[in-house]
C-alpha cells in the first residue's frame, strides 16, 4: 500500500497552514447559531411511534421500518457502557429530539429563490461555495455552471440531508453517492445487501439506538472497476437545540474500486450538551481501496467543560476481499466527550488497514478513541499512527485492539502511539489490548509520552513567532505524520483546527 | 546600538549569581568578541538577552538602539532586530527548515507592519542564501536540526540569521565543531552581512574565527564580569598564554 512506505514531506502543507491559521483568530469558529431557521420537530423522546415516524417521513419501505423496530426493541434491553475511560454526566434519552428538519425542506426548492435564505447563510459560514450551496438546495441546473472543483458535497443538517452535489458527473462514471434515505428508496437491493452487515443492528448500546432512529446520511456505491471521479465529501451540522443526531453512512467499494472519502462536522455553541452517535459502515471488496477521513470539530463545550457534543461514534471497515484496503485518518478536535474507535476487519488475504489519528483535547474535553484492527485473512497488514494531544485539564486516552486470529499466518501490525502534553493538569493514557493466537504473526507497539518543549518554544519566539504560533508549529510537527495522510484541502483545515484548537492552553 | 549596564543575573530555580555586573557596549557597525573560560557566564548572557525563562535580573539594564530589551518577549526582541545564533540549537522534529525559515520571517514582518513575503520571493531568498553556505535542498527540506551533524547546525544558525536580517546578531560558539572550509563559509556570511547598520557580538573559544571575522574590539569574561577589554591583539594573548595572567591581573 503506498501510504505504508510512503516518507514524503509535503513541505507546501503547513506552510500554507501556518499562513491560515495566521488568518483566523477567535476560539470556535463554528459556533454561531441559527436559531431563526424553522424547524420540524418529532416530538421528544423515543419509543415505536417515533421511529415509525422517522420511516414514515423518510418514505420507507415496511422492510425498513421492521429493521428499526426490531433495533429498538433490543435496545430497550440494553444499558449503557461504562467502560471507557470517560466522566460523563448521565444523558436522559427521553429529553431528547430525535427528528429535527427544516421547515423549508419539506418540499424540495426549484429554484434559489425558493431556498430559505436563513439556510444559505449557515453553508456559507461553513465555508461551502455559493454555487454549491445552490446545488445543496436542490435548484435544478445549478450543477452546469460549476466551476472546476472535484469535491462531491453531500450536507446533512440535523436530522435531514439537504443536498448532494455533483449526481449528474458521478453518475456518468456510475458512482451513486446520495443521502442514505434515497438509497432505501431508489437503491434498495443495494442497501438490503450490505446495511448492518459490517455493524450489527445488536453491535453495541449507540449503534443499536442509531439503527432504530438513524434520520439520514450519506450512501456511497462505487461499481467494480471503477475509480471514483472526484472526493466525496459529507458535511454534518447540529444545529437543533436539544436534539441528537443520528447519521448512518453505508461505503460499498465494489470489486477494484476506489474512492476517497471526506467528513466534516460542526455544531453551534449550546450550553446544553448534545448527542451524536453516528454508525459508519464500510464494505471493501476484491482489490478495492477506501480511504476515508475525518475532520471532527463539533463544538467542544466552554472553558469550563459546560455544553459541547458527546460524540459516540461507531465507525468499521470490513476488507471482505482479497487485497482490499482501508484507510481511516482523523483528526478530531471537537466534541466535549469523544468515543470513538473506527476499526478495521481484515477479513480477506492480504488485505490492508490503516489507521491514522489526531485527538486534541483542550480545557474539560474527553477523548476516548483509538481503533481495532482485526486479523483474520493470511499476511493481512495494518498500521496504527496514533497523536494524543492534552493541554488544559483535558483526558486523552488511545484505545487499541490488534488481534491475530488463528488463521491469520504472516500477519503484521505496526502500532505507533505518541503522547503530547501541553502544561500539568492534563493526561494522556495509552490502553493497548494485543492478542496473537498463531505463531507466525508480529506485532510491534511503541508508544511514547512527551511535554511540550520549552527549549523548543523559546526557540521558535527568538526568532520572531508569538507564543501561539510556536506551539502550533511544534504541535504540527509532532501530528506531521497523520496531516500528511490527509487529502491536501483537509490537511490544511486540520493544522488550522490544530492551532486553534490549542488557542489559550499556553502561557 | 547594544547597551549593557551592570547586569546581574541569578537563576530563577535556586540561589546563584551567574552575571555579576556585566557593563558592555558595542557600537553600529562594530563587531564584538567575548573569550573567557567554560562557565563564565558567556552564554548565559545570550540567553537573558534574546528573554530566555529561568533566569532573574536582579540589577542593571539592557538596550537595544534605545529600547528597554529586557521588558520584551522574546519575539518582541526578534522583531526590534535581535538574533542569537544558538551555542546547541534545538530539534523540532516534524517542522519542515523551510516552514520553520517562512513562518520565522513572516512573524518578524508582521510585527514590523510589512506585508508576508509570497512564496516565490521567499523561496528564491532561500535558495540564494543556502547556496552560498552550501546547504543544499535536502537539508532545506528536512525537520529543523533533526539528525544534523554539529557543523550543519552551525550552518543552519546563520541561514536563519541571513534571512531574518537582524540589526544585532549575537553569535555563541558558532564556529564550535565546524570543519576548516565550514569555518571559511559561515565566516564569509557574516562578513557578507556586515555593515554600517549591523554590529556582532561573537563568542569563541578561538582566535581562529576571529581570523576571518576581524572583531574591532575583544572582551574577556570571567566569573560573571567583563575583566578587560582590549583590541584585536587580545585574542591573540589568550591564544598563546591562556587566561592565568588576564585572571591574576584582574584580580
Ligand atoms: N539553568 C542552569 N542551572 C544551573 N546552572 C546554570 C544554569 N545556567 C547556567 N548555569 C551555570 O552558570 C554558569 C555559566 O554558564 P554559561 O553557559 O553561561 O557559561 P559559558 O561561559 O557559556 O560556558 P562555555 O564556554 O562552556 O559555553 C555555569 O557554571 C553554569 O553551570
Ligand atoms: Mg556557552
Amino acid at each position: 500500500m503506498t501510504a505504508l512506505d510512503q516518507v514524503e514531506v509535503k513541505e507546501g502543507v503547513d506552510q500554507e497552514t501556518v499562513d491560515a491559521v495566521a488568518q483566523l483568530s477567535g476560539a470556535y469558529k463554528y459556533g454561531w447559531n441559527d436559531d431563526d431557521i424553522e424547524m420540524d420537530y418529532a416530538p421528544k423522546g423515543v419509543n415505536p411511534d417515533i421511529v415509525s415516524l422517522i420511516s414514515s417521513k423518510n418514505e420507507e419501505p415496511q422492510w425498513m421500518l421492521d429493521w428499526r423496530q426490531a433495533a429498538f426493541t433490543r435496545w430497550e434491553g440494553m444499558s449503557v457502557p461504562n467502560w471507557a475511560m470517560l466522566k460523563v454526566a448521565d444523558i436522559d434519552f427521553q429529553d431528547l429530539y430525535y427528528y429535527a428538519r427544516p421547515k423549508s425542506m419539506e418540499v424540495k426548492p426549484k429554484s434559489l429563490d425558493e431556498v430559505d435564505p436563513k439556510l444559505l447563510e449557515t453553508y456559507k459560514k461553513l465555508g461551502i461555495p455559493l454555487k454549491e450551496q445552490a446545488i445543496l438546495a436542490g435548484v435544478e441546473g445549478a450543477e452546469n455552471d460549476l466551476p472546476e472543483r472535484k469535491v462531491a458535497v453531500d450536507a446533512v443538517f440535523d436530522s435531514v440531508s439537504v443536498g448532494t452535489t455533483f449526481q449528474a458527473e458521478l453518475k456518468k462514471a456510475g458512482v451513486i453517492f446520495c443521502s442514505i434515505s434515497e438509497a432505501i428508496r431508489e437503491h434498495p437491493e443495494l442497501v438490503k445487501k450490505y446495511l448492518g452487515t459490517v455493524v450489527p443492528p445488536s453491535d453495541n448500546f449507540y449503534a443499536t439506538l442509531n439503527s432504530a432512529v438513524f434520520s439520514d446520511g450519506s450512501f456511497v456505491y462505487v461499481p467494480p472497476g471503477v475509480r471514483c471521479p472526484m472526493e466525496l465529501s459529507t458535511y454534518f451540522r447540529i444545529n437543533a437545540e436539544n436534539t441528537g443526531q443520528f447519521e448512518r453512512t453505508l461505503i460499498i467499494a465494489d470489486k477494484g474500486s476506489y474512492v476517497s472519502y471526506l467528513e466534516g462536522c460542526t455544531a453551534p455553541k449550546r450550553d446544553v450538551a448534545q448527542l451524536h452517535a453516528a454508525v459508519v459502515e464500510i464494505i471493501i471488496e476484491e482489490d478495492a481501496e477506501v480511504k476515508y477521513s475525518t475532520v471532527q470539530n463539533w463544538y467542544p463545550g466552554d472553558e469550563e467543560g459546560k455544553g459541547g457534543i458527546y460524540n459516540f461514534v461507531t465507525k468499521r471497515a470490513d476488507c471482505r476481499g482479497a487485497r482490499s484496503k482501508v484507510m481511516w485518518t482523523q483528526v478530531e478536535t471537537g466534541s466535549a466527550v469523544t468515543w470513538k474507535y473506527p476499526s478495521c476487519i481484515l477479513r480477506g488475504d492480504d488485505s490492508q488497514g490503516e489507521f491514522y489519528s489526531i485527538a486534541i483535547a483542550n480545557n474539560y474535553q474527553q477523548a476516548d478513541t483509538g481503533t481495532k484492527m482485526v486479523h483474520l485473512g493470511k499476511r493481512t497488514k495494518s498500521r496504527i499512527v496514533s497523536k494524543g494531544i492534552s493541554a488544559g485539564r483535558a483526558q486523552n486516552t488511545y484505545r487499541g485492539l490488534v488481534s491475530m486470529h488463528p488463521k491469520a499466518k504472516e500477519s503484521r501490525n505496526y502500532t505507533q502511539c505518541d503522547s503530547l502534553l501541553i502544561g500539568s493538569q492534563c493526561g494522556a493514557h495509552t490502553v493497548p489490548y494485543i492478542e496473537v493466537k498463531n505463531n507466525s504473526s508480529r506485532v510491534e507497539h511503541e508508544a511514547t509520552t512527551s511535554k511540550v518543549d520549552d527549549d523548543q518554544l523559546f526557540y521558535c519566539r527568538s526568532r520572531g513567532m508569538d507564543e501561539e504560533e510556536a506551539v502550533a508549529l511544534v504541535v504540527n510537527g509532532f501530528c506531521k505524520e497523520v496531516l500528511q495522510a490527509l487529502p491536501m484541502e483537509f490537511a490544511m483545515e486540520a493544522q488550522a483546527l490544530v492551532a486553534i484548537s490549542l488557542e489559550g492552553s499556553v502561557g | 546600538m547594544l547597551e549593557i549596564k551592570g547586569l546581574k543575573v541569578d537563576l530563577e530555580e535556586e540561589e546563584k549569581s551567574i552575571l555579576k555586573g556585566v557593563d558592555l557596549t558595542v557600537g553600529a557597525g562594530e563587531v564584538h568578541a567575548i573569550m573567557g573560560p567554560n562557565g563564565s557566564g558567556k552564554s548565559t548572557l545570550s540567553y537573558v538577552l534574546s528573554g530566555k525563562d529561568g533566569y532573574e535580573v536582579t540589577a542593571g539594564s539592557a538596550t537595544l538602539d534605545g529600547a528597554d530589551l529586557l521588558d520584551m518577549e522574546p519575539e518582541e526582541r526578534a522583531a526590534a532586530g535581535l538574533f542569537l545564533a544558538f551555542q546547541y540549537p534545538v530539534e523540532i522534529p516534524g517542522v519542515g527548515n523551510m516552514t520553520f525559515l517562512r513562518t520565522a520571517v513572516n512573524a518578524q514582518r508582521k510585527a514590523r507592519g510589512q506585508d508576508e513575503l509570497s512564496a516565490g520571493d521567499f523561496l528564491k531568498e532561500v535558495r540564494a542564501r543556502a547556496k552560498d553556505l552550501k546547504i543544499d535542498a535536502e537539508m532545506l527540506k528536512r525537520p529543523v536540526n533533526v539528525g544534523f551533524s554539529g557543523g550543519e547546525k552551525k550552518r543552519n544558525e546563520i541561514l536563519q540569521m541571513a534571512m531574518l536580517e537582524p540589526k544585532m546578531c549575537i553569535l555563541d560558539e558558532t564556529d564550535s565543531g565546524l570543519d576548516v572550509d565550514a569555518m571559511k563559509l559561515v565566516s564569509e556570511g557574516v562578513n557578507a552581512l556586515r555593515s554600517e547598520g549591523r554590529s556582532f557580538l561573537v563568542i569563541t573559544h578561538y582566535q581562529r574565527l576571529l581570523d576571518h571575522i576581524k572583531p574591532d574590539v575583544v572582551h574577556i569574561m570571567s566569573n560573571g564580569r567583563i575583566i578587560k577589554t582590549g583590541g584585536p591583539d587580545l585574542a591573540l594573548e589568550v591564544e598563546n598564554n591562556g587566561y592565568a595572567d588576564l585572571l591574576a591581573e584582574a584580580e
